[in-house]
């Protein structure tokens, strides 16, 4: 589905990801972990196109057979790639209403706005963080769960939810995961932590370590409990 | 009275058969200052008027701050009243550019002709005949300055020229030397009129005149809002427009004052445009600039009695060749009055808008509040925004606040919009569109509808 071969990616002029491939499955559930600075975050954003990092020509990144290197961050959107920021930031005058309106242009505007409701009542989302500028006033427990609220109205094929755990209290960890597991069918997660909580919710069918911009290690669940114990020392 | 027969014909033809009067002359004199009020069959105070006015602008040096007016050429503009109500003889004449934007934005084929000024007269005579219905039970005079001089002289001359005397500068001298048209708006006492009030439905003269002269008196505890202009593109062949606005708020009441000017872009733009409010009166101007070549535009509000409120938003939108020189006067002579300025500017592909504002508190003015907030958008790197603020604070018992912005579309939350699936342009004109949002929701939702429509056709650059 989402496929990487021999990805290196550099931001300003420096080498972050050296030689990185993986396949990442449909309906399946990933793990990202790894030291900070082993270039998890930098994976992601390459994956969804941000323009600080470059792929290098050799760099082969498809999805569902799609290349995606020379796409812009809006069509991969558009093709299924989703992301939940780790520091969501706040949009002065854009409520999430107008953000999702903007986002899905052909859909009916009344049932789009019962579907954000509805899903803000699950989410336990106050009412009126959804009429304010997105994100304005908003807690960093709360501008995880608004993310989560867009990749269910968005619904891509594919996932990255980049640190959803930090900054987030455990009811609300709670709720997001109930939300997650309830709502997600076939889509493909993939959580980029340093912490095996989240894992008590969600079984990753795969665990990948990365260590200095470097894939180091390949598992199963079981890999978290190794690095909970030993941390990344082992690897 | 049947609105069909008031023709712009009608007010100007009955005593001269000719149609050369009419013909388009260039460059001004006294003789045609003089035939413009024999033509209208003005009072000789009105007359007088012009002539003083007239001598005043001959005499009067240009303004030597602000946008650049060295390229008026006064004797190749036309001064006279058109012959028919058309900018342009027929559709076919009209820039396409204007045709193309009529379609983009929606406006409805009925509207495109009027606006246009193709077809006389706007085509929902029934609306206008049932508005005016409606005010007339009221007591509520609307209609446009020609006519209001000729069935309410007294109450016109007791007004005109009180708050913005001919010698204020020299575009009001030359807006009162050869004014037409405009709208005079005349509330009773405790009348609170709901339906707001348009240009569009007066309707028995040119739909947007080259100079205008209105004048609003609102008594006491009555209530009002005016809407002049329109989103759609108005096409100008004549390129000076300089119209005077003089509003009177009187004891306990408010008028709100909305103006979208988006005229073709090679004309200039110069208003003057003040307002007097009286105890515990409410005057708001918001005032949202698009177009025209260059605009200079400062409406102001002179606080005259204890617990008076001014306010002005303002958007001003530049883009290639444009300056946009707008802001506030805001000037409390009582004690207790409140002045804010909102002012959100956007400049890209090179063009230039400045904030240029007054606020003075005079001496006796104790206890006042002022709040201002002027806060510029540069689209680019070629793009030039400018601040003059001026603050005259002669008392030491009132509270200031001045905050000021600059900032260009973060790329960061560019990059977060496009990760929803936005293209590159419907992300810009989200940011641009919620950095303009607080003056835009003030304006009524059709206009606003129709801006939000040119902010995105501005962001992909299909307007000329």
């Amino acid at each position: 589905m989402l496929s990487l071969n021999h990805i290196q990616v550099t931001a300003g002029g420096k080498r972050i990801i050296h030689d990185f491939s993986h396949l990442f499955e449909r309906g399946k559930i990933y793990a990202i972990m790894g030291p900070n600075g082993s270039g998890k975050s930098t994976l992601v954003q390459t994956i969804i196109g941000n323009p600080l990092y470059s792929l290098s020509a050799q760099s082969s990144l498809t999805f569902n057979t799609k290349k995606l290197n020379k796409l812009s961050p809006d069509k991969r959107a558009q093709l299924g790639i989703g992301v939940t920021f780790q520091s969501p930031l706040s949009l002065s005058g854009i409520s999430v209403f107008q953000l999702l309106r903007l986002a899905l242009k052909d859909t009916d505007v009344i049932k789009l706005y019962d579907d954000i409701e509805k899903i803000a009542r699950e989410l336990k989302i106050k009412k009126e963080l959804l009429e304010r500028p997105l994100n304005e006033g908003a807690s960093g427990g709360e501008r995880k769960k608004l993310e989560v609220l867009q990749m269910a109205i968005l619904n891509p094929s594919v996932i990255f939810f980049d640190e959803i755990d930090t900054g987030v209290d455990v009811d609300s960890l709670k709720t997001i995961f109930s939300f997650l597991k309830k709502y997600r069918k076939d889509k493909t997660y993939i959580f980029i932590t340093h912490y095996s909580k989240i894992f008590s919710y969600l079984t990753p069918d795969e665990t990948l370590v990365m260590k200095e911009g470097r894939l180091v290690k390949k598992g199963g669940a079981e890999l978290i409990s190794t690095i909970e114990k030993m941390g990344y020392e082992a690897f | 009275m049947k609105t069909k027969k008031l023709t712009f014909d009608y007010k100007y033809g009955f005593s001269v058969k000719s149609k050369n009067v009419f013909t388009a002359e260039k460059g001004l004199s006294e003789e045609k200052v003089r035939m413009i009020s024999q033509m209208k069959g003005e009072p000789k105070w009105m007359l007088e008027k012009r002539l003083q006015a007239y001598n005043f602008f001959l005499k009067e040096k240009m303004p030597e701050w602000g946008a650049d007016l060295s390229s008026i050429n006064f004797d190749a503009i036309t001064y006279f009243i058109r012959s028919t109500n058309s900018q342009v003889n027929s559709w076919d004449d009209l820039p396409a550019e204007i045709k193309d934007t009529y379609d983009r934005i929606g406006v409805p084929e009925a509207e495109k002709k009027f606006l246009s000024g193709v077809s006389a007269q706007y085509e929902s005579e029934v609306v206008y005949e049932k508005v005016q219905e409606v005010l007339v039970k009221q007591g509520v005079i609307f209609c446009d300055m020609d006519t209001a001089l000729k069935k309410y002289p007294k109450i016109v001359r007791e007004y005109f020229g009180t708050l913005i005397p001919y010698s204020d500068n020299k575009f009001a001298a030359l807006n009162t030397s050869v004014w037409s048209g405009g709208s005079f708006v005349y509330i009773p006492k405790g009348v609170k009129v709901m339906l707001p009030l348009q240009a569009y439905f007066r309707m028995n003269a040119q739909a947007f005149g080259q100079f205008e002269r209105t004048l609003i008196i609102a008594e006491e505890g009555s209530s009002v809002h005016y809407i002049e202009g329109c989103t759609a593109p108005i096409y100008a062949r004549d390129s000076l427009h300089s119209a005077v606005v003089e509003i009177f708020v009187k004891t306990g009441a408010k008028v709100r004052y909305t103006t979208v000017q988006n005229w073709s872009k090679n004309v200039y733009n110069l208003v003057t445009k003040r307002a007097r409010a009286d105890k515990n009166a409410t005057m708001e101007w918001i005032d949202c600039n698009l177009g025209s070549q260059i605009t200079m535009k400062y409406p102001a509000v002179y606080l005259m009695g204890e617990g008076a409120r001014g306010e002005v938003l303002s958007i001003a939108f530049a883009g290639e060749g444009q300056h946009q020189d707008a802001g506030a006067k805001m000037i409390h002579f009582a004690p207790n009055t409140t002045s804010r300025i909102v002012s959100k500017s956007i400049s890209k592909e090179g063009g230039r808008t400045s904030y240029r504002g007054l606020v003075q508190v005079m001496p006796g003015a104790l206890n006042s509040s002022v709040f201002v907030s002027c806060d510029a958008l540069l689209l680019d790197e070629v793009s030039r925004s400018d601040t003059y603020p001026t603050m005259r604070i002669k008392n030491n018992e009132s509270t200031i606040q001045h905050e000021a912005t600059v900032e260009k579309i973060g790329e960061e939350k560019l990059f977060y919009l496009m990760t929803r699936g936005l293209s590159k342009i419907d992300a810009e004109t989200a940011f641009v569109n919620g950095f303009i949002e607080p003056v835009v929701k003030e304006i009524p939702l059709e206009y606003s509808v129709e801006l939000n429509r040119l902010i995105r056709l501005e962001m992909e650059g299909s307007i000329g």
